[in-house]
This record gives structure tokens, sequence and C-alpha cells, in this order.
């Protein structure tokens, strides 16, 4: 493991840009804190905290000049993997019929993205949605022309928020693989510090670029005790044990129509959820008729027209579509990928306007639980 | 007699039926063979008979103007031809006519309500039977109501 | 999970987008359903190896654009025992298939596909077959029974029980007088609603399956049509005798992309696109007795 100095934490972005990466990582904006185009340390939200309460979401200045000293956002890296809208492909009205036009060479073009502070929880939502777009029986072009030199710095969660609980998903607080470099970001005693490790030859070639020696126990031992701390720190937490059997029997229970009083269906949920990847396709022709291209869109089974067949929709209650959702990310997302969908990151219980909390949700289920044959 | 009593026997209506009252049955029934085309009774006409298809089909219609006499349902084979015998006021609702050749039991209808009065296991054995067979018709006709193939536009 | 269906090995190139092709054929089966017969768009002769009707399957389904309109998942009618033509067969029911039912012949039309499973007709040789169709269910199962009688020897005696709204409503009605002259091939025909000029069966299909001989040990079913039709035919089949592995249905569920990206499909934890359409009625039986699932 390598010392930065937080004095040279801009040599990785300078690294990382030589080597012809596009940056993107935190800024804060809108009272929140985003993920964008970033061109130095500066850009980043140094010295702000959130605190996260179900529904409540709020930005505030810190002492010290912490660079990571926050959890997650209303936003995940998807934005950039799995873009809410792209044009998949364009066609035109010929004298004979219709012709597909090709967007310059075949398939999207290859991007080089950066992305700095991604949390443990984000990291397994990557890994996630990899296991969606990239090894079913399809592969998704777009998906797999950015993520294939995606290159991932995480960063180690010092400051866990109120709403998660990826200590109970076992997908944190700390990023044990799947990074190119991980930082843990160390203020104590008047040194302020990350300690950098490499999980990849990519990683390792652009630390290499970076001044800083090795580092020693003591500096070791203070980011195990950091780690540790955090791990305590999660502000909910959520009971895995037989889950998919529990919500398998369960979906009939009585709190799915309770729940469904207090939920909007509005869908925000889906939106802030890192592994959340419901899409639609949209048809659109230019006014005269002849052009026509095909998007992509983001979706969310939390819409009425999500389950349309016929003459209805199979899921035409809000119960029935929470139900979906919920049971979906817990449960059935195990037999469909082999991992749980959740990572515990705890923004639907932060973004959701009602504060409907999913680890309450289940926690209620379980407590009042039909016979379990 | 012997053939008579088998095919009863077999009829799935009767089937498992002690042969006693088989044989009892058969002495106030008897097996008729028709064209297509025949009609076998009239809607509103006395129901004093009970049939039991065994190979052909029937169809059991009505007069809707405008649209003149229309199917509601056919009967088949090993099936049952209404429970007007033995539901008061004993008239048949609907008219009957077969479609094809078929081979049908007729049995006395007004003899086998009094003898459904007179020994009530037998009553009781054969309301059990027709309650058996009109639910299954009511939930025949339940799907039908649902239209499941209609038109599914938006 | 449930245990597969026969799965072809074809692996989808760029699944998002179309391949052109042209309608060679177009036959109107009813008032509102018809039958195209497409060919690869600028083939002009049939040395085509690698497009779409070789590889599809019976019970498989392409996503069919018409331009402008949007796209719809249709089964196709006819596997290559049937045709030479890729052919699918629909009604007309919403914006985009209502555009295709307009179509004539010459017109492009956007294909992508086969995607999903196929109907088990290796595991039904030697065994008798029973068919169960609904409607324009009907059409899922054809390529099936051209199959079967292109390989008649392989299988036992074939049943086919279909029923239809009322007489207008029958489709393929050439083939079925076609099946019911063929050896070991029973077609029984009904209808909801009759007409003044119809002399067949009036009732739903299900009352069928008490009408037919078949060993239920020795018989593989396949059921399609409306949810509803396929759960009152699979009790009367089980009633017979018959085991739930046995019983295969093809379900159907809200479509976007049919790869498997979307999560439209779903249905409990199968995306019906990919771990279907085709499936055991056994490995959904627990999903069945779920309402809104």
């Amino acid at each position: 493991m390598q010392i930065i100095e937080r004095t040279n934490l801009d040599y990785l972005l300078g690294a990382l840009k030589a080597s012809e990466y596009d940056i993107f990582g935190p800024i804060a904006r809108d009272g929140a804190i985003l993920y964008d185009r970033i061109e130095q340390v500066a850009d980043m939200p140094i010295g702000l905290q959130d605190i996260q309460e179900k529904g409540a979401y709020r930005l505030v200045r810190r002492e010290d000049p912490t660079v990571f000293a926050y959890a997650a956002g209303p936003q995940s890296w998807k934005k950039f993997l799995h873009p809410p809208e792209y044009l998949l492909w364009k066609s035109q009205r010929t004298e004979k019929g219709f012709e597909l036009i090709k967007n310059g060479e075949d398939g999207p073009k290859k991007k080089k993205l950066a992305f700095i502070g991604v949390r443990a929880c984000e990291l397994h939502a990557i890994l996630i949605q990899d296991k969606v777009f990239l090894e079913g029986q399809s592969v998704d072009a777009l998906y797999k022309s950015v993520r294939d030199e995606t290159f991932i710095v995480a960063v180690n969660c010092t400051h866990p928020g109120g709403t998660c609980f990826c200590s109970s998903m076992g997908t944190g607080p700390e990023a044990k693989d799947s990074f190119d470099i991980s930082l843990t970001e160390i203020f104590q005693y008047g040194r302020h510090y990350f300690i950098a490790e490499a999980g990849s030859a990519k990683g390792e070639e652009i630390l290499n670029k970076i001044p800083g020696k090795q580092a020693s126990e003591s500096e070791i031992e203070a980011r195990d005790e950091v780690l540790e701390r955090s791990a305590e720190k999660m502000g909910r937490q959520l009971d895995t044990t037989n889950i998919k059997e529990l919500l398998y029997a369960n979906t009939g229970n009585s709190r799915w129509d309770e729940v469904a009083d207090r939920c909007l269906s509005c869908g925000n949920c889906t939106m802030v959820c890192p592994t959340c990847f419901c899409s639609t396709v949209e048809d659109k022709t230019d006014i005269t008729g002849m052009h026509a291209e095909r998007w992509s869109k983001q979706d969310s089974c939390f819409t009425l027209d999500f389950s349309y067949i016929h003459s209805g929709s199979v899921r035409s209650s809000v119960s029935a579509r929470y139900r979906q959702w919920m049971t979906h990310k817990l449960a059935t997302w195990i037999d469909q990928f082999g991992t749980s969908g959740c990572v515990g990151c705890g923004r639907c219980i932060t973004w959701c306007p009602v504060g409907i909390d999913i680890t309450e949700e289940l926690a209620a289920i379980r407590e009042n639980q039909t016979e379990l044959k | 007699m012997e053939y008579l009593e088998l095919t009863l026997a077999k009829h799935p209506f009767f089937q498992g039926l002690p042969e006693k009252y088989i044989k009892h049955i058969a002495g106030m029934a008897i097996i008729l063979k028709f064209d297509s085309d025949h009609i076998l009774f009239k809607a509103g006409d006395d129901a004093d008979k009970f049939y039991l298809v065994i190979k052909g089909k029937v169809s059991i219609e009505t007069n809707a103007p405008p649209k003149g006499s229309i199917t509601i349902q056919t009967v088949e084979d090993g099936e049952i031809l209404g429970w007007s015998w033995i539901v008061a006021p004993y008239k048949y609702r609907f008219g009957a006519k077969t479609l094809v050749k078929s081979e049908i039991i007729v049995i006395d209808g007004f003899e086998l309500r009094a003898e459904c009065k007179k020994d009530h296991w037998l009553g009781y054995e054969l309301m059990t039977r027709m309650v058996v067979a009109v639910a299954a018709r009511l939930e025949q006709t339940r799907l039908l109501a649902l239209d499941v193939y209609g038109q599914k536009r938006r | 999970m449930q245990e597969s269906t026969n799965k072809p090995e074809i692996a989808v190139a760029d699944p998002m987008v179309p391949a052109l092709y042209r309608v060679d054929s177009y036959i109107k089966e009813s008032y509102d359903t018809f039958t195209i017969g497409l060919r690869p768009s600028g083939q002009e002769n049939d040395r085509a190896t690698d497009w779409a009707q070789h590889h599809s399957q019976p019970g498989q389904f392409n996503m069919l654009y018409v331009f402008g309109k949007g796209e719809v998942p249709i089964s196709i009618s006819a596997g290559a025992s049937g045709s030479r033509l890729l052919t699918h067969t629909t009604r007309d029911v919403g914006s985009v298939t209502k555009a295709m039912f307009a179509l004539k012949v010459g017109d492009t039309i956007g294909v992508r596909g086969p995607f999903g499973n196929n109907w088990p007709l290796e595991s039904a040789k030697g065994k008798d077959v029973v068919l169960v169709a609904g409607g324009i269910g009907l059409a899922p199962l054809r390529p099936v029974i051209l199959e079967i009688l292109a390989r008649r020897a392989e299988f036992g005696r074939v049943i086919l029980l279909y029923g239809a709204r009322s007489p207008r409503d029958i489709i393929f009605k050439e083939d079925l007088k076609k099946w019911k002259g063929q050896p070991g091939v029973i077609v029984y025909i009904t209808v909801d609603r009759g007409s003044s000029a119809w002399h067949g069966s009036v009732g739903v299909v299900t009352r069928l399956i008490t009408q037919v001989r078949f060993d239920p040990e020795n018989t593989v079913a396949m059921i399609c049509g409306p949810e509803i039709m396929m759960h009152f035919t699979v009790e009367a089949l089980k009633q017979r005798g018959m085991k739930g592995d046995d019983i295969y249905v093809s379900m159907e569920r809200n479509m976007k992309c049919a790869v498997g990206f979307c999560g439209h499909c779903q249905f409990g934890p199968h995306f019906i696109c990919k771990d279907g359409p085709v499936f055991t009625y056994d490995s959904l039986s627990s999903l069945f007795k779920i309402p809104e699932i």
C-alpha cells in the first residue's frame, strides 16, 4: 500500500488525464453531491458531509478539509455506464422501403472513463449490472463499449450515512477487489493523506506515477481502525437470513397493502438505485415521416404501463408493483443473477418522498410473516 | 336389456352406481339413434325425458331475434342434456337438436323422478351427480362469459 | 429455477439492431388475422444460410419492426419444415399490428431474433402429443404440427384441440382440413359462440379434453392461448392423470428488448424472453397462484 499525501492527490488526476481518460467524480451542486466531469481535486466536495434520513438529505459544512467524508448521493455510476437515454439506431425511408443508418463505424465508439470516488457499495452495483449486461445470453453493445475501458478509483467509506446498510449486505464499507485503485482517506493528528492500493495492473501503472512512500505499519493500522469504525456506523441494518424464502412465501402478506397506502409509485427509488436497470424503447419519427429513430429510455417497474399486455396491466395495483420491486431487488435477483440486487447504499430510503424504508418493510414482513412451509 | 345396462353403466354420469339401480333405471330407459337435424325438444315442452349422449352432438339452442336460432352450447359424447327433468316446473327452457347422427340414452324422466321420491338413497345419489354436472356446465359457461379471445384493442 | 426446455445454440449478434426483411407473401386468415412470409431484404436467391428462418424453432419468436411505429414480439407460425419463408401470424390489435396488417408484398420490415426457447419436440418423440390452442394461440403451435407431420414416424398420435371465439375467427382453415385427414391425427374445433351456419361444437375448448382418448403417462401436452384458458386446460389435463412436468405452456408478458435487458417481461424470477416463452407447468405452478405477479 502506498501513501498519497493530500497535496499530491492531483497527481492522480494528472496521471489519468495523461493516459487519455475522461475523469468523472463527485461535485456539490443543487444541494447534493452528484457525479460529473472533474478536472482537479478542487472540483470535488471538499469539507462537505451529508446528513441522510428517510425522505431527507442535506449537505453540511465540516470543520476540516476532508475530501470524501460523505456517503452516497442521488446519482450512481449507472449514469455513465447505462445512460438514462441513448440512441439505439436510426432509419430512413427509401424508394424500396427503408434502411438503417449506421452511426459511423459498426457499434458505439469506445470510451475511456475514469471514475473517482466509487464506494464499495457502488462497486458491487457495477459488478451486479455487469452480470446483467455482459454476462447473460446477450451483450449490451453500448454498456460494453464504456465498461471495457473504465478505470475505477474506489474510495473506502469513512463516514457512512444515516441510511447506509452495506455491512448487512456484505458490500462494504471496504472495497475488497474489482477496482483499479482504492483510496482510504486518513485525517488524523494534523496529517491528511490517503492510503492507496492497486487492484490491477492498470492501477499499478497509474500509482507508480504518483509520488509517495510505502505505507508504514502504523499507517496501515490507522486504515484498518478507520474502516472497522465505519462498519459500525451504519445507519440501518437488514437481516438477510433466508431472505429469498421469506419473500417468496409472503406474496400475500398484508404489509404490501399497508406500504401501498403510502407509496406514490413515483419511481424515485428505481431512479436512484444503482442496480435498477429497467428500460424501455421509444420509436420516434420526424415530422416528415421520413426518418425514424429508436431510443432506449430508463424505465421503472412502478409505472402502470410497465406490465401492460392486451387490455390491461398485470400489476395494476400499487401494492403489486411495490411487491415486485422489493421482491425482485432482495429475492428473485438471487435466482436470476446469483447475488442480491441490493447493495445497501440506502439511496431509496433517503430519496423516497414519503420516507419508505426498505429495511423497515423487510423487518415488518419478517415479524409478521405467513407460515413458512 | 344387457346392452342397455352395460351402456348405462359405462356412461360417465352413472359410473359407479350400484348394479341394482342400473337395472332399475334400464327398465325405464331406451337407446335411440337419431339422424342429424332431429329436434329432440323445443323450449317450453314438458321436460319428461332425461337424455344422456353416448356418441354425437346435440345443440342446445334458443330463438333470439333478430339473430334467429343460435346454439348456446353443444352437448357431446358422455355428457348429459339438461336438468329440467328434475327441476320444477319440469319444462325445457331451451331447445335441443342433433347436429350429427347421435346415439342417445333416453330415460323416462317422470318415472325416474317418482323413483327418486320413493328411494331417497337413489334420489340423493342422482342429485349429487346432477350437481357435479351442473357445476361443470356452470364453470364452462363462466369461462365463455369471460370472452377470453375477445378483441384486445387498447 | 425450472429445468430448461430445448434451447437452440444461436448467438444473437448486436441484439438491438434489426435486420431488414421483405414481405414475400401475405395471407389474410380472417377479418383481423394475417400471415406474412418474409425473406431477407436484398436476397435474390435462396442461398441465404444465415437468416432467421433457418434458426427459428417452433415456439420461438421474433421482434418485428414497422418503420416509425414500433416493434412487437410475434411467434413464428411455420418453421423450416413448414415454409422456406420466415413466417408469422398475428392479429390486428394495436398500433404496430394495425400497421403490419396494412403491409403489402414487397414492403420492408425489421426483424430481430429468433428469441426464446422452443416447444419440446425432442421430449415428445415416441409419445402421443396433445395440443390445445385458444384463439391466436394456434399460430405458435402450428409449426409443431408441421414439424411432427414432416417426421411423422417419430411421434405417436396427435390430438389438436382448437377453440376460437366464433366460426369467423377460425384461422388456418385449409391446414385444419388437411391435418384432419392425416393418419393418427385428431382435430377437434370448438367455438365460444356459434352461428347459424355452424354445425360443430359450441363451448369451451377445455371440455374437449374429456372427449379424447390418450395415455396420460405417455403424452406430452402443449398449450397456447389466453392465460386463463391455459389454467383451466392444465386442470383438465391433470384430472386426466397427466403430470405437470409433461404439460408445457407458452407465456406472454410485456416485452421491449427480448434479450433480458429491459426487465419488462419478468414473471417471478423468469424472464419470459430468455427463460421462456415455453415452460413446463410445474416450473410455474407456484407463480400462477399469485395474483398480479
